[in-house]
């Protein structure tokens, strides 16, 4: 019966792992600030996941307290991240990485 | 009341966190005053910064003595940690933030900028660092890396004039978010593996695992996590890419405190986190920063010599640093090495020298950041001697020519992995350092042997100076007397677990 299949601790951290690839794989390839910005929070819920997973699995509460840490932190990176995007799509129309070419690397 | 009663909170001795608390409040209280105070003179802006931060170094030396005959301990249920390592890390941290905040006062003067916020976030950056190098739990670790790169990355961006400070911030947050991330995988993977984040708690878990389980793996890919991750931070090769570029495009009062004290903070973090936490499993994790310090060291030193802007050149010989400091921590993870000191050591050195080199950077390309092209240092021996001859001293006590703070320092990393018989890194760490010194000679020549292209006179600020002889005549003291810091530094030690 399908209904047997219980979800265990692992099938979150698989479940943790792929979306967390999704997120660098994410930053790598895109090019779009605001995009590559999402990719590194999912990257970091990504982690909130394996945390709480963890969490659960060891029954140990310290691990799901550090997800709210992360989600103020993922917060104040909101902040300043789009401060910044504002700031250079203020001097010009629209950002892409590929604009940004005033430094060489 | 039966909450109260229920609810056990850990004691939070506040005299052990004075620094931080100063800091704090200097920051809060630069806020407050230049937001209500009518007609806040912009002169006392830097003031409050520096005396904060002396005070904040002042309050770190008291400790240091307190701790005279005890190694250290640990507070607020062992989340941080007050011992001589951290302590000293501070001192560093907090000179760092003086004389950081000197030269963002020479530097906005001449830019005319807003400058009170960059103040503020230079004494929160602080806090961050000073956290960051006290931990004892890897998520107060992880928090105290966060503040310290918010602020950072709000300060590469500060310059609104030039685009390519925005475009540096950008950068920097990009990478330096992408970096937290994978470090803080790695964190969730260690403790899924330890049950803790507590690294004095990890230490003991992993020295009391028996057998080898299933979850090694999990433990072994956490490690690495956090090693990439704090590899970007302290730009260690291959994770160097976002260094010659954010240091060029932040504004160079920036760049400086950036490279001083967000690589101390940094170290002070991998040296906690992988000598004392995951000291039972140093054979895993010592090959990969053998590897690190080499490709550090070599990637810095022959990429410098064929940039032709000496900013972008003081990055690159900022990386081939990391890996001579990379080179410390190999030699701490052998058991009985001076390792650990000896990166100190060298931490507090570089961090002098290259406050002093990014001051004349300042001085020479005067307002604006802009002329820091190789082009504009020709012939500086001609335009203003003095000058030129504070950058020649800085630069070789950079390549570690004697009786500069510089071989001192290299001469510790060196002896300290020679004794811990790792020949291989020692040999390899000399052979940099003589491609190296090829970088400093090319700027030393360009200055004194040729022709200047401009006869445009140079105005040094004040402040600049003041930077400029510190950090001249730390160099040279301790190159003559290394025993004043090294007596000092070998007391440097981890608290007890």
């Amino acid at each position: 019966m399908l209904s047997a299949i219980q979800p265990t601790t692992s099938w979150y951290l698989i479940l943790a792992a792929v979306l967390f690839g999704i997120g660098a794989f994410g930053v790598m390839v895109r090019r779009n600030p605001l995009v590559m910005f999402m990719c590194i929070e999912l990257m970091l819920n990504a982690v909130n996941l394996t945390f709480v997973s963890l969490a659960t699995g060891l029954t140990d509460i310290n691990g799901q307290v550090v997800v709210f840490f992360v989600m103020v932190v993922a917060a104040a990176e909101v902040v300043v991240g789009l401060g910044i995007i504002v700031a250079i799509m203020r001097r010009r129309n629209g950002v892409t990485a590929d604009d940004l070419t005033a430094l060489k690397g | 009341m039966f909450l109260a009663a229920t609810m056990t909170t850990p004691d939070i001795p506040w005299s052990n966190l004075l620094p931080l608390l100063i800091l704090l409040g200097g920051a809060c209280a630069l806020l407050m005053l230049g937001s209500l105070v009518p007609n806040w003179p912009r002169v006392a802006t830097p003031i409050v910064t520096i005396s904060t931060a002396v005070a904040a170094g002042i309050a770190s030396c008291v400790q240091w003595n307190d701790l005279y005959y005890r190694k250290g301990f640990t507070i607020i249920s062992d989340s941080v940690s007050v011992d001589r390592f951290a302590i000293a890390a501070t001192i560093i941290i907090t000179v760092a933030v003086a004389l950081g905040a000197l030269l963002a006062a020479a530097h906005n003067d001449a830019a005319n900028g807003d400058p009170l916020e960059r103040y503020a976030l230079l004494l929160t950056s602080a806090i961050g660092a000073v956290v960051m190098a006290s931990a004892n739990d890897l998520i107060v670790l992880f928090l105290g890396l966060e503040v310290l790169s918010l602020s950072l990355y709000l300060m590469a961006a500060s310059d609104r004039r030039r685009v390519e400070s925005q475009e540096a911030g950008l950068k920097y947050f990009i990478l330096g978010g992408f970096a937290s991330a994978f470090l803080l995988y790695g964190i969730a993977l260690v403790y899924g593996s330890t049950a803790t984040t507590n690294i004095s708690g990890i230490a003991q878990s992993l020295a009391d695992r028996v057998e080898v389980g299933g979850s090694d793996a999990m433990l072994l890919v956490g490690i690495g996590l956090m090693l990439v991750g704090l590899g970007f931070k302290v730009s260690a090769a291959p994770f160097q890419m976002w260094t010659p570029d954010v240091y060029e495009g932040a504004p160079t009062s920036v760049t400086s405190y950036m490279a001083s004290a967000g690589k101390v903070a940094a170290f002070a973090a991998i040296l906690r986190v992988f000598i004392v936490g995951l000291d039972s499993r140093v054979d895993d994790w010592r090959p990969v920063i053998w590897v690190l310090a080499i490709l550090s060291i070599f990637v810095g030193s022959t990429m410098a010599v064929v940039q032709t802007n000496v900013k972008r050149m003081l990055a690159y010989s900022s990386i081939s640093h990391a890996g001579f400091i990379l080179v410390g921590v190999e030699a701490a993870a052998h058991a009985k090495s001076n390792g650990l000191s000896a990166s100190m050591a060298y931490l507090s050195i570089y961090t002098m020298l290259v406050l002093g080199s990014f001051a004349i950077l300042i001085a020479v390309a005067g307002n604006g950041d802009s002329a820091t092209s190789l082009d504009s240092f020709k012939g500086l021996a001609k335009r203003r001697p003095a000058l030129a001859l504070a950058f020649s001293t800085l630069l070789f006590a950079q390549a570690g020519v004697p009786f500069t703070s510089g071989f001192v320092a290299k001469f510790g990393v060196i002896k300290a992995a020679v004794e811990a018989h790792s020949y291989g890194i020692g040999i390899a760490a000399m052979v940099g350092a003589v491609i190296g010194a090829f970088l400093y000679l090319r700027i030393v020549v360009s200055m004194w042997m040729e022709e200047p292209t401009t006869d445009e006179a140079i105005v040094i600020p004040v402040p600049v100076t003041v930077v400029i002889a510190i950090s001249v005549a730390f160099a040279l003291v301790i190159g003559f007397f290394p025993s004043l810091l090294l007596n000092a530094i070998d007391l440097v030690r981890f608290a007890p677990r």
